[in-house]
């Protein structure tokens, strides 16, 4: 018993030992994420919103006339498994062009690093937590869902198979089934790796979401079926999680 | 030697002047900030209060008499409150508001409560305004309403008995102009706050709901029902607004435009703000244009009411079913709950009324 004991304890002070606390330390280094968009090849931006003039992979014509979604836990990991996590959360709206670029306030040390990836939504350790900003922008998930925030809200219209102009609201947020007491979640956060970098100075990485993989991959995403009330709908959840693996990628580093 | 006299009167002159333009750079109001009501200061961002007016004591009871006061308006008729009455939760009982000689207007005049917390600073119904102390300038020169000049109105106050001495009071000049009047006002305004309704209370854990005000509550709260929360916040939104423009359904062809009007831009077409849900008690009738008399009217109209047009929100869902369709005990229920967000010590302040 006192062996498991020490070992846990051990293990602990390890773990605790390789992440650095951000707060205190002021390194030469800052970075910023920048958030570029596009619909497969065609880049969007919100000069783009509410023109139905992009084709899902189910080939619906649709347009999109709100995106907002969170990132958080920004962490740079060295080789050796120190990490470095930022604080700062990030809520991007495309209407909104200062959002699209993420500068967390503290800085890193610079070095190589072999791993860089950030949050996509909250992990459950953060999403129930109260943030006054996003409760200010109205970002909550009701008590009945679990609680806690959206992680993205995609929203437009789309010309339904009646030849209809029909609205969709693409909320994404923990999977709930609550027709089940207590509630069964299962989690949809998740976290893109963008590799290893080596740090010289401060730096930009310039990301991309390709938003037509929403509805692409694995999932060929049928809007007539799903369209609205996909909140409560675990299912439709489960297969956002699912449709996320091509979403984000890597454009360039650029050390300035 | 002749010239001595002259030096001295320049000299008083400099002093005097001097010592006056320090008077009116040291004069500090006695500063006055907003009470921040619990929920708000726990759930949401701090209110917006510009650095260059801050709230004072003397701002805020000079912003009050010139809200109450008709002598704002061409013919002494017309004060603010007529169109933004106390007991309405600073409304209008009618649905389109009147302005001098009875001209009538072109929507119903909004509600004014907790509006420190509008992050995005715009005012009406259509945002056509950024800031409180601009939003000010509006109704005074209105044709529809109060049918002034600003330099008529400043020179009616600058000889009424009064006011000289109270805008010296209150920012430290006894010369009285529309940028002062905007301030003053709007002083008033942020101090007018609202959170001590029942359902505040339920938050806080002093009341407890009936089980009607609760089923009301989760039919606000549900995705398949009301969905209401999306737009018109939630238990972690206390001002029950996102202050944000859509288009609810109201009509197939617009005959206001609303934000497209303002912005030019047709996807704006139809777009209105959010209306608290505060209140609801003493604010009928509802919408821009004050065409529902009843909360059973509004609710009806999400339920069954809806009509489709090009800038429907996405968020208006089974429009070709007219709307989400709630069974009849949903919504009695839910209009149970939305009464329970009327706070009547609010109404009944009498530090807020004249």
């Amino acid at each position: 018993m006192n062996k498991i004991l020490a070992t846990t304890c051990l293990l602990c002070m390890i773990l605790c030992s390789c992440h650095k606390d951000l707060d205190d330390d002021v390194f030469p280094t800052s970075v910023t994420f920048n958030f570029n968009h596009s619909w497969d090849d065609t880049p969007v931006t919100a000069t783009d919103f509410n023109s139905l003039k992009f084709t899902n992979a189910h080939g619906e014509l649709l347009s999109i006339s709100k995106l907002r979604y969170l990132i958080s836990r920004i962490t740079f990991e060295k080789p050796n498994g120190e990490y470095f996590t930022f604080d700062d959360y990030f809520l991007v709206d495309l209407t909104q062009e200062n959002t699209l670029s993420l500068t967390p306030n503290n800085t890193i040390p610079p070095g190589e690093y072999s791993h860089v990836y950030f949050t996509f939504g909250f992990n459950n350790e953060d999403n129930y937590m109260n943030y006054t900003d996003l409760n200010s922008a109205s970002w909550n998930v009701p008590e009945m869902l679990g609680g806690g925030y959206h992680f993205m809200q995609l929203e437009g219209k789309f010309i339904d198979a009646t030849n209809t102009e029909t609205g969709y609201a693409y909320h994404y947020i923990r999977a709930v089934d609550n027709t089940q007491s207590p509630l069964v979640f299962e989690d949809t956060f998740f976290t893109v790796d963008i590799g290893a970098v080596n740090l010289s100075k401060s730096t930009n990485f310039n990301m991309n979401m390709n938003i037509a993989e929403w509805f692409k991959n694995p999932n060929t995403w049928d809007l007539n079926q799903l369209n609205n009330m996909l909140m409560p709908n675990f299912d439709a959840q489960m297969m956002m999680y699912q449709n996320r693996q091509n979403v984000f990628s890597l454009e360039s580093v650029n050390p300035f | 030697m002749k010239k001595w006299p002259t030096y001295l009167f320049i000299l008083v002159i400099f002093i005097s002047t001097a010592c006056s333009k320090e008077n009116e750079a040291s004069y500090v109001p006695t500063p006055s900030p907003l009470n921040i009501p619990p929920l708000f200061e726990s759930l949401i961002l701090s209110p917006v209060i510009p650095a260059n007016n801050p709230q004072t004591i003397e701002g805020i009871a000079l912003g009050k008499k010139l809200f109450f006061d008709p002598i704002l308006s061409i013919d002494n008729s017309l004060a603010c409150a007529n169109c933004h009455a106390p007991e309405l939760a600073f409304s209008d009982s009618e649905s389109i508001s009147s302005g001098v000689n009875g001209t009538l207007g072109s929507r119903n005049a909004m509600p004014l409560f907790n509006l420190a917390w509008n992050y995005d600073e715009l005012f009406f119904w259509d945002g056509k305004t950024f800031s409180l102390e601009h939003q000010v300038f509006v109704p005074v020169t209105d044709p529809l309403e109060m049918q002034n000049t600003w330099p008529v109105v400043e020179n009616k106050l600058q000889q009424h008995a009064e006011y000289p001495e109270l805008f010296e009071k209150a920012f430290g000049t006894s010369k009285i102009d529309s940028v002062l009047v905007g301030k003053a006002i709007a002083q008033f305004e942020r101090s007018l706050i609202s959170a001590n309704s029942k359902f505040d209370k339920y938050l806080l854990g002093e009341a407890d709901l009936t089980p009607e005000e609760r089923n009301g509550f989760e039919v606000f709260m549900d995705e398949n029902r009301g969905d209401c929360f999306h737009c018109h916040g939630s238990d972690k939104n206390p001002l029950w607004t996102d202050n944000i423009f859509h288009n609810n359904g109201l009509d197939e062809n617009f005959k206001d435009l609303g934000l497209g009007a303002i912005t030019g831009d047709p996807a704006d077409n139809g777009k209105f703000k959010t209306p608290s849900l505060r209140n609801l008690a003493f604010t009928a009738p509802y919408m821009h244009d004050g065409r529902f008399l009843t909360l059973e009217d509004v609710i009806n109209h999400y339920s069954e009411g809806l009509k489709n047009s090009a800038t429907i929100d996405p968020l208006m869902k089974k429009v070709a079913n007219g709307g989400v369709n709630l069974s009849d005990k949903d919504k009695a229920d839910l209009k149970k709950f939305l009464l329970s967000l009327s706070d009547y010590e609010f109404v009944n302040n009498s530090s807020i009324n004249k």
